[in-house]
């Protein structure tokens, strides 16, 4: 298990060293003047841009240069947002917990509902239902998430009034200090009367939004995955034992079948940040996605910069205790070369 | 005692083609996603033919017209006019040419890059196999939006960039797909044999090895080809996309956002057209997985 673990961490260091370089020669292929790219400062007098090239270490050779970028990344130093001035990495995790909130709450949903979906889908093979549920996941899955955002709002907060349109709380009824920066924990926090109930009325639109595709992915593995499954000899042998359907489904079945479904999901982190980039500016979710959007149309690359940074390293640790979990759960993938 | 003459005649096995129809006609989805990605083919190839109106002439006076039937509504503009007085019905039809074309191109260049990659991949192995499957997880590594939205970032927005962001992002699946099927392809006899009777390494690749690889590919490169279209019109929706006033149906979507609630028409119709198109071709998808992939037939 050791030697595992080591040699699946010594695998993604290639790739985080490799996206240090990406995220570093991007900001140079960025067009316009260097400076002007990385202070957001217009018509600089020619003294001061030389103080300033001095000050950036842009004149510096591009290896040294590359170096004490990567030496302050090592240092959690990932540059300073041109917009705002502060620290990128001070930014980022200030916004991260909401998407980290937003994402965990549309995994529940996705895996509360697509689970049983699949099993219910491959109990009855070839039934009405099972038609209905695989081609309603696969109209999930085709689904344009921005756009289903919108027909959501339009239908549940401005047709029927049932949900907030945007935001994480009401901020003129509800105020408090952030404590953890999930929303759902510091409106219990604070103790405010129905704080609570106003945090989860805006999660669930973005919830459902987010954890569309993820569902509907689920669902359809699950459901291939019970098929095979439930041909299994064991399977066979539990049915002759006389145990009853659902104990035979629900026990026996599909403990086995979720073992792949696991990998789904870990592939559905990468998925997840994707969306909340939509998600998050739909719903105007003040998270990294949509900071990331903002980035853009304010031509903060720095910000941008960091910020891929920082997701994707997010992403790759996040798929790495995913692989070390599956590695703990399935022997054969520990002791396979 | 039946005559020899009542005995059916043995008939040829069925072509190749003959029998992948008849696998894929038994998927009833399937041949629905086919028929209906025809007709948006077909809307699109001959969009300046039956569209009403022009997609880009405003219609001063005409604006915000509901469909036909709701009240209030024009008989020329069969699914009203967006906030600027263009007809919907003409920009969704124009819209299908720039997902279409977007969608075919990415999936043209995916094919053939993957191809090439996948199999000097497989072939050469070493240093060259540890490079290109190294750039593949880096890119893999990166949210697909997130990455699309840097390139795009620094290349500029606009529909060639836009299908060549969509294209690196999904890049790495046609990769890996060729790679691993080589792979398993090379350690076959016939390959050996086409070895040993002295078979150039460029033929080996492309005549011995590549067909045997395309069925997976084939059903890849549908799959890849909605994924295409959604990313692009979730580029277009962020205004990364194909620039206004071009009809892309993304575009028109986020348009259509500050009219929400006097005009929702507006903002439902391309939404709508994007999910029949994308949900038809992973319907046909399915279909051609069932018919062309055995092994992975879902029962």
């Amino acid at each position: 298990m050791f030697r595992f673990l080591l040699k699946r961490l010594l695998l993604t260091l290639p790739t985080f060293f490799a996206l240090m370089f990406v995220t570093f020669i991007m900001i140079r292929l960025v067009p316009g003047d260097p400076i002007e790219v990385r202070r957001g400062e217009r018509g600089i007098s020619p003294e001061r841009l030389a103080e300033l090239r001095h000050e950036m270490g842009l004149d510096q050779p591009i290896w040294k240069q590359f170096f004490d970028y990567v030496w302050g990344i090592l240092h959690g130093d990932f540059g300073t947002s041109i917009i705002s001035k502060t620290p990128i990495l001070h930014e980022f995790f200030t916004l991260f917990p909401a998407t980290l909130e937003l994402s965990i709450c549309a995994m529940i949903f996705a895996v509360g509902l697509g689970v049983p979906a699949g099993v219910i889908a491959a109990s009855r093979r070839g039934g009405i239902y099972d038609q209905g549920l695989m081609f309603t996941a696969l109209a999930g899955y085709s689904m344009p998430i921005f756009w289903w955002g919108l027909i959501l709002i339009l239908v549940m907060s401005n047709t029927l009034g049932l949900t907030p349109v945007s935001g994480r709380v009401d901020l003129i009824k509800y105020y408090y200090e952030p404590v953890t920066g999930f929303m759902l924990i510091d409106s219990l926090l604070s103790g405010q009367k129905g704080a609570f109930w106003d945090a989860v009325h805006h999660l669930i639109l973005p919830t459902i939004v987010l954890g569309t595709v993820p569902l509907a992915v689920i669902a359809r593995m699950t459901r291939s995955s019970m098929l095979e499954v439930l041909e299994e000899d064991y399977v066979r042998t539990a049915r002759a034992k006389g145990l009853s359907s659902s104990r035979v489904i629900g026990v026996h079945a599909l403990r086995n079948a979720l073992i792949p479904v696991v990998t789904v999901f870990g592939l559905q982190v990468g998925g997840l940040m994707a969306g909340a980039v939509l998600t998050e500016t739909i719903f105007s979710w003040p998270g990294v996605g949509k900071w990331l959007v903002e980035s853009i149309s304010r031509r903060d690359y720095p910000a941008l910069q960091g910020g891929i940074l920082l997701i994707s390293t997010i992403v790759i640790l996040i798929n790495l205790c995913i692989d070390l979990l599956y590695g703990l759960i399935n022997p054969r993938i520990r002791h396979a070369k | 005692m039946p005559s020899d003459a009542a005995l059916k005649t043995p008939t040829a096995p069925p072509g190749p083609f003959t029998a992948f129809w008849r696998a894929f006609r038994e998927n009833r989805g399937a041949v629905i996603g086919l028929t209906i990605i025809s007709i948006i083919f077909f809307v699109a190839i001959f969009a300046n033919v039956l569209a009403p109106h022009d997609p880009l002439e405003q219609y001063r006076g005409f604006t915000r017209l509901p469909p036909i039937g709701m009240e209030g509504s024009d008989p020329r503009f069969l699914l009203g006019t967006d906030a600027l007085g263009r007809d919907l019905l003409s920009r969704l039809m124009y819209g299908a040419r720039v997902s279409l074309f977007i969608g075919l191109s990415v999936m043209v260049v995916s094919m053939a890059v993957g191809i090439a990659l996948g199999l000097t991949s497989a072939f050469f192995g070493g240093i060259v196999d540890v490079i290109i499957i190294r750039i593949m997880d880096l890119i893999m590594a990166i949210p697909s939006l997130v990455l699309a939205i840097l390139i795009v970032a620094i290349i500029g927005p606009n529909l060639t960039n836009t299908i060549i962001a969509v294209t690196i992002v999904g890049l790495p699946r046609y990769v890996r797909l060729v790679r691993a099927s080589a792979l398993t392809e090379l350690t076959k006899d016939y390959v050996t044999a086409a070895k040993v009777s002295g078979v150039r390494k460029f033929r080996l690749m492309t005549v011995t090895v590549l067909p045997n690889c395309l069925a997976p590919l084939i059903v890849q490169a549908a799959l890849g080809m909605s994924d295409a279209i959604l990313e692009a019109a979730g580029l277009g929706f962020l205004g990364l996309g194909a620039q206004p006033p071009t009809p892309e149906w993304g575009a028109m979507l986020a348009d259509s956002r500050d009219l929400m609630l006097q005009a929702p028409w507006v903002m439902a119709a391309p939404g709508l057209a994007i999910l029949t198109t994308v949900l038809s071709i992973n319907l046909m998808g399915d279909g051609l997985r069932d018919a062309l992939d055995p092994r992975l037939r879902r029962s």
